[in-house]
């Protein structure tokens, strides 16, 4: 007998349960196929400011930092001021992302790389596919627009998130990607980030930059 | 084979473990987990709802595991990944081993793993030349160390900073030995540099899950230093190794036990990273692996289903038993001898490795209860461990001095006119003797109590006639 058959043998002796069993077969069918949504907190739900006001001081409760722009246009002035401040080097690398790429790059002196991270870049931006207001929360999808490894490997991470990709829950998220991908579906890879990278495994001291970015600047696009 | 076990040997690793110094210098850093979590929990008032609804949704997936199990495996191969079951530790070894050598792997760099611990995975892969590489800051120091985690989500809670940077000195040779490592942001940025470079040359990335999601066949870790992202992103092949129990229905299922996860374990509302894996890169993708494994390990938790210890199944590994716990904070984790320490490890130590060898765990317990109250899945944990020391009285495993005295003290307590009559006497015996001091240093019978500490005289009433009397004169 194979492990695989072995292993479901003797999960059905000990559940007394044969393999043929339609009630049970049903009642797994149904959860699956409706994936009822459980206790969602209120802390998420609102108006749309008073979503955007909570996940802005959730996101800064995790030490991300947050920035509002009004346009897509302003964004790569934000960055550029944000590493001029903080006297980081003006390098950014990002993805395929259309909206990334249509930004006004030009009328910046950043120097701009394009593609994966191959773990020499210091700043990287993305597109995020969501943002979650109950936690601060990023949601990032892969693929060529937003390579995976630029949410990783940088030094300082950009994040930018359009106002009406701003949901109030995780679940909010999840029927988003059922929406673009299909049931039962997903991207290779989906990044829920909350803050930056960080450790406290020295005496439970906690320190941002264990691996990940030290650094999660959000951008907040209105309009 | 798995980790071998000090277990057996419970009482003399307790002992070491009080006599510690530098180990009782590190531990008081496991109670500020305590705070944390109340303060996160204040926060939320659903709380012990989203506990409830967690519980519900674990009692169920359990209920139905192998149907959940099939759905699994047919979504990730659905999405190009492989699916591999393993009956024991030498088999989950035998089918990883079996995937390195296919990509001629040199080095596997590691996410956080418990069950990878369980299977003693490290000691397997270097005996066939294969690198093993901790990549979470805290595995990484107890790796430098040859040491075992001694905490299920703080693995080196046990060691010091001072430890460390001794550590780093030692191991990291090729590094100017004048650098300056006195604060930790120094050590954290040199781990950072040198693992880095083998996150980028690894051949096979390692992560452990969190959750096997049966709606979409992905495999989820949640994490707070993105190691396990580097660990699964960069290599060609990601394994994922996962006992079965850690199936969870749907992704909205997942979005409930989350909100109970990090808040219990490190009192965080979110980990920092929660990462969903489903199958290999996709034909578009610019990075991310080529092939996606997962290693499906039973190790005995099958067995487990429908009988007196499945509650301890709904397990999520959140540490807050062992936080909460005043013998942990006593002895820290090493001394359960095993792989999982705690009031969890108690329970779940005799289960893997049988009540003969683990069986001292679950006697190491106050029932003070805190752990079942913290605990985000409601898993009875004094409850079950009463349940052990009842098998291990049963299983004649209890020392015979220890037995008799159990039968002696029942006889009585069966008999409660008969237990009144002789320890009333007693107590007002003791009391006597001990008025002058109110204590005693020295009892018969009770040496292994009174060589630690001393005994409460008692005043000399016992509790039932001091009631008797009471309400007595009241009514």
């Amino acid at each position: 007998m194979s492990a695989r058959d072995e292993i479901f043998a003797s999960i059905r002796r000990s559940l007394a349960v044969g393999p043929v069993d339609a009630p049970r077969r049903d009642a797994v069918a149904a959860r699956l196929a409706q994936a009822p949504v459980g206790i969602v907190p209120r802390r998420g739900h609102g108006e749309a400011t008073e979503s955007l006001a909570t996940f802005k001081s959730e996101a800064e409760r995790v030490q991300a930092t947050v920035a509002e722009v009004a346009l897509s246009s302003d964004v790569p002035a934000e960055i550029t001021r944000y590493l001029r401040e903080n006297n980081l080097p003006a390098t950014l690398r990002f993805g395929d992302d259309k909206r990334l790429a249509d930004m006004p790059w030009a009328a910046t002196a950043l120097e701009i790389a394009r593609g994966p991270s191959e773990g020499d870049d210091l700043n990287a931006v993305s597109a995020a596919f969501a943002a979650v207001a109950e936690t601060g929360t990023l949601v990032l999808v892969s693929g060529a627009d937003n390579p995976t490894t630029l949410n990783f490997l940088p030094d300082n991470h950009f994040v930018v998130v359009f106002a009406a990709d701003l949901v109030a829950d995780a679940e909010s998220v999840f029927a988003r990607l059922k929406a673009d991908y299909g049931a039962g579906a997903l991207p290779r890879t989906v990044n829920f980030i909350t803050g930056p990278s960080r450790s406290a495994d020295i005496e439970q001291t906690l320190l941002l930059g264990a691996h990940g970015p030290r650094r999660l600047h959000i951008v907040v696009v209105a309009g | 084979m798995s980790v071998a076990a000090t277990t057996p040997r419970f009482k003399d690793n307790v002992h070491d473990a009080l006599h510690d110094e530098r180990l009782q210098r590190a531990l008081p850093h496991a109670r500020n987990f305590m705070s944390r979590r109340a303060d996160a929990v204040a926060r939320l008032p659903e709380f012990d709802a989203l506990r409830d609804s967690a519980r519900a949704i674990k009692d169920h997936t359990l209920a139905h595991l192998d149907l959940y199990l099939e759905a699994f495996e047919r979504k990730v191969v659905e999405a190009g990944g492989h699916v591999h079951y393993a009956r024991d530790s030498d088999e989950a070894i035998a089918v990883i081993l079996g995937i390195c050598k296919a990509c001629g792997a040199r080095v596997v760099t590691k996410g956080k793993s418990m069950v990878s611990e369980e299977i003693g995975l490290n000691a397997a892969l270097e005996r066939e030349g294969i690198t093993a590489v901790e990549t979470d800051l805290g595995e990484y120091v107890i790796q430098l160390r040859g040491e075992a985690p001694s905490h299920i989500i703080a693995p080196a809670i046990h060691v010091t900073r001072d430890d460390i940077e001794a550590d780093f000195r030692r191991v990291h040779r090729d590094l100017a030995p004048d650098r300056d490592l006195s604060r930790p942001e120094q050590l954290l940025s040199e781990a950072r540099a040198i693992l880095r470079d083998r996150f980028l040359s690894a051949d096979v990335g390692l992560t452990g899950a969190n959750f096997l999601v049966a709606e979409t066949g992905t495999s989820i870790i949640v994490t707070n230093e993105g190691n396990g992202d580097l660990t699964q992103a960069l290599p060609k092949v990601h394994v994922v190794l996962a006992s079965l129990e850690k199936i969870t229905p749907t992704l909205n299922d997942v979005a409930q036990i989350l909100r109970v996860l990090a808040r219990s374990a490190t009192g965080q509302d979110m980990s920092v990273y929660t990462t969903l894996s489903t199958g290999p890169r996709r034909p578009r993708d610019a990075d991310g692996p080529e092939e996606y494994h997962v290693v499906l390990l039973d190790n005995g938790r099958s067995a487990t289903l429908g009988g007196p210890f499945a509650d301890m199944l709904r397990c999520i590994r959140c540490g807050a038993c062992m936080n909460h716990c005043p013998v942990y904070h006593a002895i820290g984790g090493h001394a359960y001898g095993w792989v999982y320490p705690g009031p969890m490890g108690a329970v779940l130590t005799p289960l893997l490795i049988g009540v003969a060898e683990g069986g001292q765990l679950p006697n190491a317990s106050t029932f003070c209860g805190r752990c079942e109250a913290v605990c985000p899945m409601r898993i009875p944990l004094p409850n079950l461990m009463r349940t052990w020391r009842e098998r291990e009285f049963e299983r004649r495993l209890t020392p015979p001095l220890a037995r008799a005295a159990l039968r002696l003290w029942a006889f009585f307590a069966k008999r409660p006119p008969l237990y009144r009559f002789a320890v009333e006497p007693a107590m007002r015996g003791l009391g006597l003797i001990g008025r002058r001091r109110g204590r005693f240093a020295w009892l018969p019978f009770a040496g292994g109590w009174t060589r630690g500490r001393d005994f409460a005289a008692p005043q000399g009433a016992t509790f039932q006639s001091r009631w008797r009397a009471k309400s007595g004169a009241t009514q």
